[in-house]
Formats: C-alpha cells, structure tokens, sequence
C-alpha cells in the first residue's frame, strides 16, 4: 500500500525534479535522475499547484472547481504516488 | 518509410573525453581510445545540444572518461540548462574542486553521480589504479553539502563484490539518494579482463542478499538499483530499451552510436561533424540497422520474447560470436549459450577460485597476487 497524505500537508517538487512542457511530444513531463515520466493532463494540472504554499486541500477545492467534480481521490493517490518515490515532499503543516 | 514515424531520443550521453586519471580493469571505454586533440571543440558540442533539443532530448549526461578534465564542462552544462534538458554528470569525482562544483551549480546542474569503486582505500585505489579513495568521499560530501542530490554508482565484480555490505554502510553515511550497483557488464576492457572479474554464483547470491536488507531498512531515503551480471540470467536484457530507441551516445571525437559499447561493431560511423542529429537518428545505417525486429533470424524470429528483449545486446553478440546478427549468447535458446556456460563454470571452479578479492585488504604491497589484467591507459593522448 502507498501512503496517504495529509489533507494539510503542503507539498512540493523534490529539489532534484523538474517538470516541463515537451514541445517534441506535445506534453508535460517531470524529469528525475535517469528517469522521465509523462504526465497525464490531471497529473500535470495537480503537479502545476504543488508550489509548496498550497496545502494538499486547496488543491482539491482548485481542481474540483476547474473540472466540476469531486477529485480528493484522484489527487491524493497521485500524490502518494509521488511520495513514495520521494518526487514530491509534503511539508507539514504546523501551524494548525 | 517507417523510419520518419521514430520517435526522438529522450537522452543523450555526452562522451566529452576518454581522457581519464583512473585506469579501471573494467572501464566501458573503447579499446582504441581518442586523442584529446580528436576531441569535438566547444561550438561542436554546442550546436549537438541544440540539434539534440531539437530531436526532443530531455536530459543529458555528461561523461568520459573524466568530463571534468573538460575545460568547458560548466559553459556545456550551462547550455544544455538553458535549453531545459535535466543534466547529469558522470564523474569519478577526481577534480571536483570546490570552486568547480559551485560553478557547475551556478550553470544549473541537476544532478551528480560519483563513482566509487569499494570501501576502503586499500582496494578502491588498486582497482582505479591511482591513490583517489579519499578524494571521492570528500566530493561526495560536497556534492550534498551544496544541495545535490547524490547517486554513488559502482560497478561489482570479483574483486569487490564480497564488500557490498561495507560499500552500502558508506551510501548510508554519506547520505546518498541512489545507489547504482551494476554488476560490470563484459564488452571491451571488461571481456579482455573476464576471468578476474566474473564473480560465483555464491558470491552473488551473498550481494543480492545484503543490497536486499539494505533496500528494506533504508526505503524511505535511498534508492537501490541493482543490476545483475546478464551472464547468470536466462534471457538477456533489451538494448538500451531497444536500439536506437531512447538514447543515443556520442563520443569525445563525435561518432554516435545508440549504445555506449557498439565501438566495435562493423557498421558505418557516424558522425556530428558530417551529419546533423536528427538524419543520425533516424536514418543513419548506425542507427536504423537493429531498430525494431525486421533484422533478426532464429531463434529470435519465430520467437514470442522478441518484442520483450529484442534478441538481447548486439555488442555482446558481436564480440562473443564475431556476428553481430546473431541471437545474444546469453539467451538460453541461442545456439552460442556454450560460450557463456564455460564462463560461468570458470567463475565457479573452486580450484580458480582464489587468488582474486581473497587478497586480505590491506596488507601486503598493493598489486601483489593479482591476476594480470588488461589495464586501460591513464590517458588518450
Ligand atoms: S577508467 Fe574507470 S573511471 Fe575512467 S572512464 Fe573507465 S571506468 Fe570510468
Ligand atoms: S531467442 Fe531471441 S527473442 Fe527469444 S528469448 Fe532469446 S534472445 Fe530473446
């Protein structure tokens, strides 16, 4: 099983990935060490909020608004994912 | 024609030199190493990284030999930045100064893998050929000092593969995000020095358990890749993820190849100083000549692995058969499997078994009680 992650978590971009718009393919991918993943248009969409700022809820209510659905599953598996390869850091929010 | 529909390579090994202070038994460079006067000029390699990004590269390694003996490693660095490819460099980490390393930071390198050869310093600087262990283990430590995330590569043989345990405790200290453990895979240097580097199966059985444990213990900080010796495999690995598929690797004097060891393979060079990127890529007879299955005979042919493994390494198939067509000979259909049956029982004869890793680290003069091997020359000049 992968981890859950915090609703209040903050998450971010792991200092050593990047992601970036492959004009040769017409896609976003995130770039790691030895490795290249393409992102699907939520993934990518998920991945553009994680700016260590917004909290795992906010972008939820983001993305539930700009597709008009119910998402929380969807972005917290995604981010889970991403977790467990160390891709994304959550930074706790502490301030309650 | 099919070739127009193939997709562009997603990386590019950048071979930057053959120039090299350690001189390792196993090194993937070619036997006939370039001269660094052959080597391709700085605006060579400038218009490769942009005909590159053009053909949808996405990540770039910079390597040799030793890159940092290239003066314009950061101006390379910094180009290949500034057109949004991930950069990698490869290094040995001899010459990675301070001042280097926060230059090459400053150009927006990515990512630094150092290459450690074992443990101790005994050994380490027996097999690199030079006195270079505690160099490594500062620069390694300066790479995370200024914020890189580190990969440690090593390569597992003979002579080091019953130190894995005491190598993975300096992964652990120094903090390191990944760890590449390959075992040495035997095309140039590495064939010539076989029999010396061909590790037992009980000595592998011994790695895989300890890379296992320390795999569990430590999942939540660093990866572990290990890569097992194809020679104790059944099937033999795809090439590169297939010939001239996702990569392409291109050496000090500007010849491209889909894979770091087809040197040696009799097919027509070519070259960034006469052709442009994208006609190598797709049309070149270098790299159209094993693209998907058409090539092949049997057993590949009629065979139901053949989209899974392509038929294996032409490299291999070539240097062990003298056919590069053939089915690799590690593929237990292969009609050559005797070549890598006998290597194997070599490696496990107990009778031959001593001499090489048994010599007691740390004593004795350094050098004593090796088997002779092929030693790559320090440099290519
Ligand atoms: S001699 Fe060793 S360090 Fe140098 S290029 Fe070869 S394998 Fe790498
Ligand atoms: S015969 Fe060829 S395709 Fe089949 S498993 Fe062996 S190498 Fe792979």
């Amino acid at each position: 099983m992968t981890g859950t992650v915090p609703l209040t978590g903050r998450p971010a971009l792991a200092r050593f990935v990047k992601m970036r718009f492959d004009k040769a393919r017409d896609r976003q991918v995130l770039l790691g060490p030895e490795t290249v993943v393409t992102l699907n248009p939520t993934g990518a969409d998920i991945l553009g909020l994680c700016d260590g700022t917004r909290t795992v809820a906010d972008i939820v209510d983001e993305l539930g608004r700009r597709y008009d659905r119910v998402v929380d599953d969807e972005v917290t598996q995604f981010l889970a994912q991403l977790v467990a390869r160390r891709w994304i850091a959550i930074e706790e929010d502490t301030r309650g | 024609m099919a070739e127009t529909t193939v997709d562009g390579p997603l990386g590019l090994l950048a071979e930057l030199t053959h120039a090299c202070p350690l001189s390792c038994s196993y090194c993937s460079n070619p036997l006939e190493l370039t001269k660094r006067s052959a080597e391709l000029a700085t605006a060579d390699w400038h218009r490769v990284l942009d005909e590159a990004a053009d053909l949808g590269v996405l990540q770039s390694h910079f390597s040799g030999g030793e890159p940092l003996l290239r003066r314009d490693l950061v101006e390379l660095v910094g180009h290949a930045s500034s057109l949004g490819m991930y950069t990698n460099l490869v290094t040995s980490a001899i010459g990675l100064s301070r001042p280097r390393a926060q230059a090459l930071r400053e150009a927006g390198l990515d990512h630094v893998q150092v290459s450690i050869q074992a443990d101790e310093p005994v050994l380490s600087d027996r097999l690199a050929g030079i006195s270079s262990f505690d160099k490594k283990i500062e620069a390694a430590r300066l790479v995370k000092e200024l914020g890189w995330p580190l990969t440690l590569n090593v390569v597992l043989h003979r002579q080091n593969i019953d130190r894995v345990e005491a190598i993975l405790g300096w992964v652990e200290e120094l903090g390191a995000d990944r760890v590449e453990l390959a075992n040495t895979q035997y095309y140039g240097w590495a064939l010539a020095n076989r029999s010396a580097l061909l590790p037992s199966r009980e000595q592998l059985e011994n790695a895989e358990k300890v890379t296992r444990a320390f795999r569990e213990r430590l999942r939540d900080r660093t990866d572990v890749i290990y890569v097992i010796p194809d020679y104790y495999s059944q099937y033999p690995k795809p090439c590169m993820g297939g010939w001239g598929d996702r990569q392409l690797v291109i050496g000090p004097e500007g010849n491209a190849w889909p894979c770091l060891s087809a040197h040696e393979l009799p097919l027509p060079k070519a070259n960034v100083r006469e052709h442009d990127l994208e006609w190598i890529w797709r049309s070149s007879p270098m790299f159209t000549a094993f693209r998907g299955t058409d090539w092949m005979s049997d057993p590949c042919r009629s065979c139901d692995r053949r989209e899974v493994d392509l038929g294996g390494c032409r490299c291999q198939a070539f240097q062990l058969t003298g056919d590069m067509t053939r089915t690799d000979p590690v593929c237990v259909l292969s009609p050559d499997r005797h070549i890598i049956d006998e290597a194997v029982a070599a490696a496990n004869d107990p009778a031959a078994a001593e001499p090489v890793g048994a010599v007691p680290v740390g004593s004795g003069p350094v050098g004593l009680g090796m088997p002779e091997l092929a030693v790559r020359p320090h440099r290519a000049d």
